[in-house]
This record gives structure tokens, C-alpha cells and sequence, in this order.
């Protein structure tokens, strides 16, 4: 019997009958259209599906679609759209931080929430935040240099801002 | 994979939860934050016909002083766990511990709750409130009880939860100032299930120790005491000398599992190792 939900995704009402067995990921990708959350070993592994769940990185294969009754999602998607991640994909760009693509909408999940915990997170600590998330393609060397370095630039166009509060 | 097809219910209050469950008997499953729950279905390690969502009952939230303890609600996530002042003020052993359990985005959904039910003999809180000393509440149609989280892992798996109970809280008895913490893991990686960890606690009375409380994981089928590691450093302070005694203590307190891949002996010798490390360390609460 499928169950009637209600959420938020990337600032959109959405209401939609789910079957339980339903993921997140599934309903996000099958329902909604919204491929760039991928799914890759579908029991919470690989990181390859993770979406914000009321700000905060979560596995979209294992929450369950109906668990997210009430909450607020964005997916890669919507922080593309808002241009949110954009200094991020332009760093991991630069920094040839992907190849075949497929981990990096949730490296990108991992790197916001810890970017926005933490402005200026050391090597170890980028390491630590993508502990969930594996690359099979390129090693991890140039997405901790793409994360850092966006933590830097971050902190650079934020410190006028801050002087001038300040004053 | 995909999970196989089943029933999924909410339940308000936890009268509900065991009408829900008693209907379909042995063929229930309760599910918080379904961190354990989803995989294992998606490796097919179970597949109940009903899932009863028991994640919006008020009794399993929060986190409170009541009394001489403090009460940490089942459905607190790790992520709280890890950040919350009032774990890291009377339960520092579980926010040291909490850090080291799955990765990121596991800890903003998987429940402590969840976790101590489970009784994985890897993870890290069941070592960390057998430490502690705390009390599990668990509730059911029977009525509310609190066991010892000495009493409460049993087996591989297995808790002292009957069919139909809920795991509502961990009560951590409230330490006095000055008691002494530490924990620790040996992973072979971030977020890694640890090859062998401690968690431990003491204290302290003119420097000598007058009572020690230390829990191992990932060392058998359960989070392990060790009862003559414990014996070992009372009445004298933590000196080289104790420690070693301890060490040496702790071929008494465990019986490793002999894998082809980590042989007893070796998981034997990294648990001294690591429990030198962990008494070197002990710190009061920040």
C-alpha cells in the first residue's frame, strides 16, 4: 500500500504516494526525475547518494522515502541551481577533482556540510569528512586539494565582509 | 539492492508500537533511524513483512539531567551524540567514542537507540556505556525496566530486549569531577569497524586509583569487561608499573575469536597495546 509524503525538495512542495520499499534515492531519481543523485552499492557504503536532509548529509539509499515525511531535501540539483556548490565545481573543475563524474554529486554533499561547519577544515579533517565517499577513478589528493582550496577562497571573499562589521 | 516489499506503519505512542507489533508476531520490525535495519534488508539479512516506524514517540527524544543521571533519549542521532554539552559534560566516554562510529552521514541518521539495540560486538557505544556504568531503560507492554548495561548484551546480536520491547533511553550515572576518561581504536581505517577498542574510566583518591571501570570491543560476541584489567590498577596509581599489570592482566579477561585473517593471539596483543595507550591518556571530562 503505498503512503502519501510531503516534502520540501530544493525549495519545492512536493506530495507524492511512495510504496515503503521505496529509497529516497529511488524516489528522488524515479519519481522526481532528479538522476544526479546516484546510487552505487545501495547499502550506505559509497557515498555516491547523498542528498541534505534538513541541512545535514545523509544517505539517500538508506533513508527510506516515506522516513523523510517532513523534511527538507536538496539534491545537487537545487544547490546547482541556487549556485551554492558553484565555487566548489569550479574548483573541483580546476583541480581535475573527477573523471568519470559518477561520486562527485555526494563528494559535493560531504564538502558543503563541512565547509559550512568548518571554513577553513585542515587536511586530516577533509579526509575525515569524506571518510563515506569513495572515487574509484582518480584517489583522493586532488578532491582535498579542490575542498581546500575553496575553503581558502571562501574565507577570503568573507573577510571584507567581516572587517567591515567590525568597524 | 532493492529491499523486499513490506508494510510500513507509524506508531504515536508505544501502546501503539506493541499493538502494531503484536499482530504480526516475530515478523515486526522496529525502525528509528533504519541505519541497521535498511541495509540489512538490502543485503537480505532479514525481510519483515511490517516495519513500524517508532521514530516520532515522545518519549524516546531528548537528552536531560534527572536526577543523579542523565538520561539520553533512544532517538538522539550520533551527530548529537558527538556534539551535545551535556553527553560531553556527564557521558564524555560516549562523545570521545562517537566520532569514531561509521562515517558523517551515517552518524546524522543512525540512532543510539538504534546502535545499543543492534548489539553489533564492533561497535563502539555498547563498550562505551558498559564503561559508563549506565542503565538501560527499556519499556514494554509489561511495563518500564532498567537494566545494567552489564545484564543487557548477551550474545552475538542479542540483548536483553524481549520481542515487542523498546529501547527508550541510556541512563549514565553522573560522574563526579574529577573521574578520569579515555578512549580509543585501532581501525585499519577512518570509520572502519575497529580491529580492537577501549573504553575507560577511574578514579582517583590521592592519586591512588579506588575504582577502575574498562570495556573493550570488537574483542568477541559481545563488548567485553575486563574484570581482572580493572582489579589490576586499584589501590595503586596509574603508574608504568600498574599499567603493565593490567596489560598483563587482560589474557584473563579475553578469549578473542581465532580468525584465519587476525589470529586470537594478535588481536590479544593489539588489545594491551591499546589499552596502554588509553590508560596513558586519561583526562578528566573538558
Amino acid at each position: 500500500m503505498k503512503v502519501l509524503v510531503n516534502t520540501i525538495v530544493n525549495g519545492a512542495p512536493v506530495q507524492e504516494a511512495v510504496t515503503p520499499r521505496s529509497s529516497l534515492a529511488d524516489f528522488l531519481r524515479d519519481d522526481l526525475g532528479l538522476t544526479g543523485t546516484h546510487l552505487g552499492c545501495e547499502m550506505g557504503a559509497c557515498g555516491a547518494c547523498l542528498v541534505l536532509l534538513d541541512g545535514a548529509p545523509v544517505h539517500a539509499c538508506l533513508v527510506l522515502a516515506v522516513q523523510a515525511e517532513g523534511g527538507r531535501i536538496e539534491t545537487i540539483e537545487g544547490l546547482t541551481e541556487t549556485g551554492a556548490v558553484a565555487d566548489l565545481q569550479e574548483s573541483f573543475h580546476d583541480r581535475n577533482a573527477l573523471q568519470c563524474g559518477y561520486c562527485t554529486s555526494g563528494m559535493l554533499m560531504s564538502a558543503q556540510a563541512l565547509l559550512a561547519r568548518n571554513a577553513a577544515p585542515s587536511r586530516d579533517e577533509i579526509r575525515d569528512a569524506l571518510s563515506g565517499n569513495y572515487c574509484r577513478c582518480t584517489g583522493y589528493e586532488a578532491i582535498v586539494d579542490a575542498i581546500a582550496a575553496t575553503g581558502r577562497a571562501r574565507a577570503v571573499t568573507a573577510a571584507p565582509a567581516n572587517t567591515e562589521a567590525a568597524e | 539492492m532493492k529491499l523486499p516489499a513490506f508494510e510500513y506503519l507509524r506508531a504515536r505512542s508505544p501502546e501503539e508500537a506493541w499493538q502494531l507489533h503484536s499482530e504480526v508476531e516475530g515478523d515486526a520490525v522496529y525502525l528509528s533511524g533504519g541505519h541497521s535495519v535498511v541495509p540489512s534488508m538490502a543485503l537480505r539479512l532479514q525481510a519483515p513483512s511490517r516495519l513500524i516506524d517508532i521514530s516520532g514517540i515522545a518519549d524516546l527524544h531528548g537528552i536531560a539531567v534527572q536526577g543523579e543521571v542523565l538520561r539520553i533519549g533512544a532517538m538522539t542521532r550520533h551527530a548529537e551524540v558527538m556534539d551535545n554539552p551535556l553527553v560531553a559534560r556527564h557521558a564524555p566516554l560516549l562523545a570521545l567514542a562517537a566520532p569514531h562510529v561509521a562515517h558523517p552521514a551515517i552518524r546524522n541518521r543512525g540512532t543510539l537507540g538504534g546502535n545499543l539495540a543492534l548489539a553489533d560486538p564492533a561497535s563502539e557505544f555498547p563498550a562505551a556505556v558498559l564503561a559508563l556504568r549506565a542503565k538501560i531503560e527499556i519499556m514494554g507492554p509489561e511495563g518500564r525496566r532498567h537494566v545494567p548495561a552489564d545484564d543487557f548484551f548477551l550474545d552475538l546480536y542479542e540483548t536483553a530486549l524481549a520481542p515487542g520491547e523498546i529501547l527508550a533511553a541510556v541512563h549514565v550515572p553522573l560522574p563526579p569531577a574529577d573521574r578520569v576518561f579515555a578512549f580509543d581504536e585501532i581501525a585499519r581505517r577512518r570509520g572502519d569497524y575497529a580491529m580492537v577498542g577501549v573504553a575507560a574510566q577511574a578514579d582517583l583518591e590521592e592519586g591512588v586509583v579506588v575504582d577502575a571501570s574498562i570495556a573493550l570491543f570488537s574483542v568477541g560476541f559481545t563488548p567485553v569487561r575486563a574484570t581482572a584489567a580493572q582489579a589490576a590498577l586499584i589501590g595503586a596509581p596509574l603508574s608504568p608499573e600498574s599499567l603493565a599489570r593490567a596489560q598483563a592482566s587482560l589474557a584473563e579477561d579475553l578469549d578473542p575469536p581465532d580468525d584465519p585473517g587476525f589470529p586470537a593471539p594478535r588481536r590479544l596483543q593489539l588489545a594491551r597495546v591499546l589499552l596502554g595507550r588509553v590508560l596513558n591518556r586519561m583526562e578528566t571530562r573538558p
